[in-house]
């Protein structure tokens, strides 16, 4: 009903000459009527005409107005019927009896057209509104309801994409937020080719679709490019400039990646505007690693700070991280969870197979009693865990897939500026996954690749001394010295090649990287598994136990190593 | 939540004062009070005195108006308390803007 549409008033009077009355003023302004002279029949017209306003007398044979009130007003339901008591009644007891019966408001006889016309046209108004408002109510409802729907589809593929990798490895523990349908949290996690994981915990600024739509990019470049090899500074120079170019001004996303090093038992992790990340150690301290970078995709490539901190993490030792950095930081001082309770938590805490129950234990007893604690933050354990827990299962090659490149050679040179700001792992392993089978194998070959490189960088080219990273501050010496040497260096190169030829069982990769600095003592090479304590020289033994040999030639200026694989069912290998 | 600017006599620093929760729902009223007169503004003051609480959408909102800004004026960020400073700094937009508690 608008404003210019025919209202439709219903008149109950038993009186016949009061309500030809009534009904003339009303219908000479313009409105249509309904009669019924008691309280059944007014029932029976109410149904079946569905007045707008009705106009009851109180005192009628068979039932009165305030009986028949009382039913309509329960037929009406949630819209809003007014019913304006006729009356010559004026004690306030009978008044009274009106309003308990549902009656709004009374109109006295004898009749006043003016007032009946002031009343009517009031009630028509606050009908009017009643309408408007309920009819958008229901499309609010409606609308949301579709969009919960949208969401609930659209946060299917979100799972998907985001919350994929290996997050069910047996050494990540975590808890996903369940505040809204897309929280804005990512949480990443993939093998690296040459052992490891990498994990990435991403929180975009706001909630819902904006957050989602930000995290499919980050999944993609994250995922591809851990499988290919990257490390996390050539990852995250990648996910920032790609958030950058598709967020709006005032968009970031707060992120912390974590690479975790099995075989050499260390941590290397950036974080950029999420709570500290902390580490118990296996001794019962707890180290944290506070945000030193601004969040991803505020800053240009020019000006992003991928430099990492790096840290001992021994086998047992359990790293945690959490979203919500920076939202609701007040909000959560002063209850159980904040991020000073929880570290005297794991200061205090023995047995570190109990935190994470723990945290899923005051999780739970908050939601039971509705307080806002921590079911808005992701958060995530991860344990070191000695490399060969995880032996990496290889994967059967379907035969279809078993065309591609088996018999080649390659060669790669690097020169001083590509030497310096390229990696060639991942250009490499691009080449040697072409050999169908050899994919299995990728985790050895990227093991293989990246201690001859590094060896032939850190000590042929740079003569650094491994003898430096016996300590962990001498770790941050080794890499201040390289980080410096790198940019001096001139007139140097690195020659890489690979040869690849099938046999009967499998086939041999041949990886030979040739540096042309003045060598080293090849004496000096310890060629045994060192003790657990020792933080270097792990490299060339770990090589020794994958390849059927490494051969150092001239002066340690040529390394050679010769990767035999064998198909999948041999047990021999 | 309300947030009054005022602009300096001489026309080029602008102050804008923030009090209570600075958060999404405070995007439109942030926006319109530096929008409008920005001719000569060269120093922008946001005054965290009053500021009770900030969330990652406040910092998105600081970004907007680096940006509007433009590279030469100055924006500094005055007066925050405690809580609201702790954020700026587990974010690292003290690289980005110069931020002061209250003295």
């Amino acid at each position: 009903m608008s404003e210019t549409q025919q209202l439709k008033i219903l008149i109950t009077e038993d009186n016949i000459a009061d309500c030809l009355i009534i009904n003339k003023i009303i219908k000479d302004q313009g409105y249509k009527t309904v009669i019924a002279n008691n309280g059944l029949e007014a029932i029976d017209l109410y149904v079946k005409e569905k007045p707008d306003i009705i106009l009851m007398d109180a005192l009628m044979p068979q039932m009165d107005g305030f009986e028949a009130a009382k039913r309509i007003k329960q037929l009406v339901g949630e819209d809003f019927v007014p019913i304006i008591f006729l009356t010559s009644l004026n004690d306030d007891v009978s008044l009274v009896s009106c309003l308990e019966a549902g009656g709004d408001d009374f109109l006295s006889k004898p009749y006043n057209s003016i007032v009946i016309a002031a009343k009517i046209q009031a009630f028509k108004r606050m009908v009017i509104l009643h309408r408007t408002v309920q009819t958008q109510r229901d499309e609010i409802t409606h609308r949301n309801e579709y969009l919960l729907q949208e969401q609930k589809i659209a946060k299917r593929v979100f799972d998907n994409v985001a919350h994929l990798g290996c997050l069910n490895a047996p050494n990540i523990k975590h808890l996903l937020s369940p505040m809204s349908v897309f929280n804005g949290d990512v949480l990443l996690a993939s093998r690296k080719p040459s052992g490891g994981m990498i994990v990435f915990l991403g929180d975009f600024t706001g909630h819902g679709l904006p957050a989602a739509i930000g995290a499919m990019p980050v999944a993609e470049i994250f995922y591809g490019m851990v499988a290919k090899g990257f490390g996390i500074e050539e990852i995250l120079q990648e996910i920032n400039q790609k958030l950058k170019n598709i967020l709006p001004v005032g968009f970031f996303c707060c992120a912390c990646i974590v690479d975790i090093n099995y075989s050499w038992e260390r941590i290397k992790l950036w974080n950029g505007g999420l709570l500290d990340v902390l580490l118990k150690k296996n001794d019962g301290s707890v180290e944290s690693f506070r945000s030193l970078h601004l969040p991803l995709g505020i800053l240009p490539f020019e000006e992003f700070n991928s430099e990492c901190i790096e840290g001992d993490m021994k086998v047992g030792e359990r790293v945690y991280l959490f979203s919500d950095g920076i939202v609701d930081l007040k909000d959560h001082q002063g209850n159980e969870f904040s991020l000073n309770g929880f570290f005297n938590f794991l200061s205090d805490n023995q047995n570190p197979e109990d935190i994470f129950s723990h945290v899923i234990d005051q999780d739970k007893l908050s939601a039971e009693k509705n307080e806002s604690n921590i079911d808005d933050v992701t958060f995530v354990e991860i344990s070191m865990i000695s490399e060969d827990v995880i032996s990496s299962k290889h994967e059967l090659i379907k035969n279809s897939e078993l065309h591609g490149a088996r018999d080649w050679s390659m060669s790669f040179e690097m020169f001083n500026q590509t030497i310096r700001d390229f990696n060639p792992i991942p250009l490499m392993l691009q080449v040697t996954m072409e050999v169908p089978e050899l994919r299995a194998f990728n985790n050895d070959v990227c093991m293989i690749l990246s201690e001859l490189i590094t060896n032939g960088i850190d000590h042929g080219l740079l003569g650094l001394d491994s003898s430096l990273k016996t300590s962990a501050n001498g770790f941050q010496e080794y890499y201040d010295q390289r980080t410096k040497r790198l940019s001096n260096l001139t007139g140097e190169s690195l020659h890489i090649s690979l040869r690849h030829k099938p046999d009967k069982f499998g086939g041999v990769l041949v990886i030979r990287v040739v540096d042309t600095g003045s060598g080293f003592d090849l004496k000096k090479i310890d060629f045994d598994i060192p003790k657990v304590s020792q933080m270097s020289g792990r490299g060339i033994p770990l090589l020794m136990t994958l390849c059927e040999s490494i051969v150092y030639e001239g002066n340690g200026n040529a390394a050679e190593a010769v990767y035999r694989w064998k198909h999948a069912g041999d047990d021999t290998k | 939540m309300s947030i009054v600017s005022h602009l300096s006599a001489s026309g080029d620093v602008m102050k804008i004062g923030i009090q209570g929760r600075f958060d999404f729902g405070s995007h439109q009223d942030f926006r319109e009070s530096y929008d409008n007169n920005d001719l000569n503004v060269k120093e922008y003051h946001v005054d965290m005195a009053k500021t009770t609480y900030l969330d990652s959408s406040a910092l998105g909102m600081l970004l907007l108006l680096r940006d509007h800004a433009g590279s030469d004026a100055v924006i500094k960020i005055i007066n925050c308390n405690e809580d609201v400073y702790k954020i700026f700094e587990i974010s690292n937009f003290d690289q980005m803007f110069q931020i002061s508690t209250a003295k």
